[in-house]
Parts: C-alpha cells; structure tokens; sequence
C-alpha cells in the first residue's frame, strides 16, 4: 500500500522505471531459467524416479518468474491495491481448475488400467523408434531412456 | 484534511478514482486476464491428458536440435536460447516504456525496433523448429516420437504442442505487428502531439503477456 499511497499524494500513477530494476529482473529471470535448464537438461535425466519432486521444483521456479514478469515489467506492484485484487483475485480460480482437472485425468487413467485389458496390455508393449523422415535423427538411441 | 497522516483512504466514497489509471489500460488488463483463462484452458487440458496417459514422450529427445548442427544431441538448447530471445525482447520493451515516460521519442523508437527485431526473431526460430519438427514426420495428426518408457505414444503430443505453441507465437505475431503500429506512430509523432506516450504501455503490457505465457508454456512443454 505504501506505494500506491506515495502515486497518489504525487497527484497521478506516475510509474517511475528505474534501468536499475528492469536489468534487475532480466538477470532474476535469466538465471531462474538457467538452473531450470540445467536442471532439465543434466540432473533430472539421472533421477527418474524423482521426476514428481522435480516437477513441483519446476512450477515453484516458474511462479517466481511469473511474479517478476507481473509485478516488475507489467509493473502491477506499483499499481493501487484495489486493481491488483480485481485482476489477481479471479485467477484463483485456476487452483480448482488445475486440482479439479487433473484429478480427473489421473482418475481417468487408473479406471481405464483397471477395466480396459486390452488398454493394459498395449501399455506394456514396446515398440521401436521408427526411423524419421529426413533421417538427421537416427543418432536417437530407444533404449537409452529406461 | 491537513492531517500529516491519512488515517484511512476512503477510496470508494466518490471523490476520487479507486483504480487511478487510464481506461485503456485498464481494459488491456482485463482483456489480458481472459486471455490468461484462455491459455490456462488448453494448458489444463494438456495436462489433463497427460495425466491420463501411461507415458508420454520425452522432451529432451524430442527437442534436441540446433540449426546446422546436424545431428548432434543437444537437448533443449535451442529452446533456451528462444526463451533468452524473448526475455530480452521484454527487457527492451520495458526500457521503450521507460523512455515514453520521459517524453524521449528517440529512445522510445531505439527500444520499439529492438523488440520488434527480438520478435522477429522468435518468430523466426519457432518457423524452424515447426518445419524441423515437420521434416521428422511431426504434426497434427502425426507423431514419431515414442513415449519415454518405450511404449507406442499417441498424437495427443503433436496435437497439443502445435496447437499451444502455435496459438502462442500468433500472439507473438499479432504483438510485432501492434509493436511496429506503435513505432509508426511514434514516428509520425502522434505520442509527442498527446503528449503521452501511453499506449507504448499498453503495448508493452501485451507483450510482457506473451513472454508471461511463453514461461508456463516453456515449463508445460519443454521441462515437464
């Protein structure tokens, strides 16, 4: 509130863009995208079996960076409180939307495991990878994930 | 009223505007909100089927090449430097608003054709990396990545990467052109005869909403 307080005693939401701040955020964002990346690239493949605590590792990283993107270069931190809420408050919404879905496709995927035999049978068959059409990729190894 | 201290902002008994900005502004953030709802729909139904699913490809096979480096494994590097490209083009966006603050035409201009180019850009290696994705026989309807535990994978992969990388870079797409409108008139000098450089913001809010999305899309497609 403070800040929205000083805008007004000011007379006008005048933002005031520091260069300090943005290239603050830039590095904020640039190095979150790089651990994410090494992350991805060089640690998860060795832990498979950690994928689920990586993937929460991953959406904790990109809500930081969400934050930075709004608050800093949209700049709705410097905007007053009552805005903020009328734009954040709705996209609650998203918590059901994202729990209540998901749910459902896990629920979804365990019925059809349980009741669809032939569903489960096909998920236990491996195939090879077939060869692709400009042949740039035949490097590929199958067998090298799991 | 001359208290030093306000006690309390009444910020809804008239008198003053509770919100205090532009209208035009205003209505970009709401119309960016439902855009966010937009992209959280596909996003969720992404999710949705994948978590339906037994398995599903994985990314640092499917996405693991660069331009001209033949077929060298390179995962998800390419990507990285498209995410780099687009965080810098909303760097350079942020400073064009910056420069529309202090009334500097130059500077606004300097700044507008560097995100212009920064989108350009993106635009640019999405185009490659769709037509190299096509060359592998991957597309709407088709698709020869197998799954990671090396079970046969559906087209739900293809479906969805194209379907939500595509909507996204034609929002990159209708930012550039909005960023090059912006340029022509800063150019012509409309923003100088205003007296304000406002609608620089509200292009700038829209293309800091194309990078806000390209982050969740990112983390969806390329990490997950």
């Amino acid at each position: 509130m403070e800040n929205a307080q000083t805008a007004v005693h000011q007379g006008h939401a005048e933002p005031t863009f520091s260069t300090k701040t943005i290239w603050r955020t830039f590095w904020i964002l640039l190095i979150i995208t790089c651990i994410e990346l090494t992350i991805g690239m060089f640690i998860a493949p060795h832990f498979h079996s950690l994928k689920i605590l990586f993937n929460i590792l991953y959406i904790f990283l990109t809500l930081i960076k969400a934050f930075y993107i709004v608050a800093e270069f949209m700049h709705l931190r410097h905007e007053l409180k009552n805005l903020l809420m009328t734009i954040i408050v709705p996209l609650f919404l998203f918590v059901w939307f994202i729990g209540a879905f998901l749910w459902d496709g896990n629920s979804y995927k365990n019925l059809r495991n349980d009741y669809d035999r032939y569903k489960k049978e096909q998920s236990g068959v491996k195939v090879a990878q077939p060869a692709h059409g400009s042949g740039e990729h035949d490097a590929k190894k199958p067998g090298e994930k799991e | 009223m001359a208290t030093a201290v306000p006690v309390e902002q009444k910020w809804w008994s008239g008198g003053r505007s509770p919100f205090n900005i532009e209208y035009g502004k205003l209505m970009m953030w709401y119309f960016l909100m439902s855009d966010a709802f937009t992209f959280g729909a596909f996003l969720i139904s992404y999710g949705t089927i994948r978590f339906s699913s037994n398995s599903w490809p994985d990314p640092n096979v499917v996405f693991s090449s660069f331009p001209f480096m033949g077929s060298a494994h390179l995962p998800l590097v390419f990507v990285s430097l498209m995410t780099f490209i687009l965080i810098m083009s909303s760097v350079t966006m942020v400073l064009a608003v910056g420069a529309g603050h202090n009334n500097d035409k130059a500077g606004v201009m300097k700044w507008m054709i560097w995100t212009i180019i920064g989108g350009l850009a993106f635009l640019g290696c999405q185009a490659w990396e769709w037509t190299h994705l096509y060359h592998q026989n991957a597309w709407w309807g088709m698709n020869p990545f197998i799954n990671a535990d090396g079970t046969q994978a559906t087209t739900n992969f293809t479906n969805f990467f194209f379907t939500i990388t595509g909507f996204h870079g034609f929002h990159v797409f209708s930012g550039v052109i909005i960023n090059i409108i912006m340029l022509i008139m800063t150019y012509k000098g409309v923003f100088d005869k205003r007296g304000h450089y406002n609608m620089i913001e509200k292009a700038g809010l829209y293309w800091h909403f194309v990078d806000l999305v390209w982050v969740f899309v990112f983390t969806c497609f390329y990490l997950f």
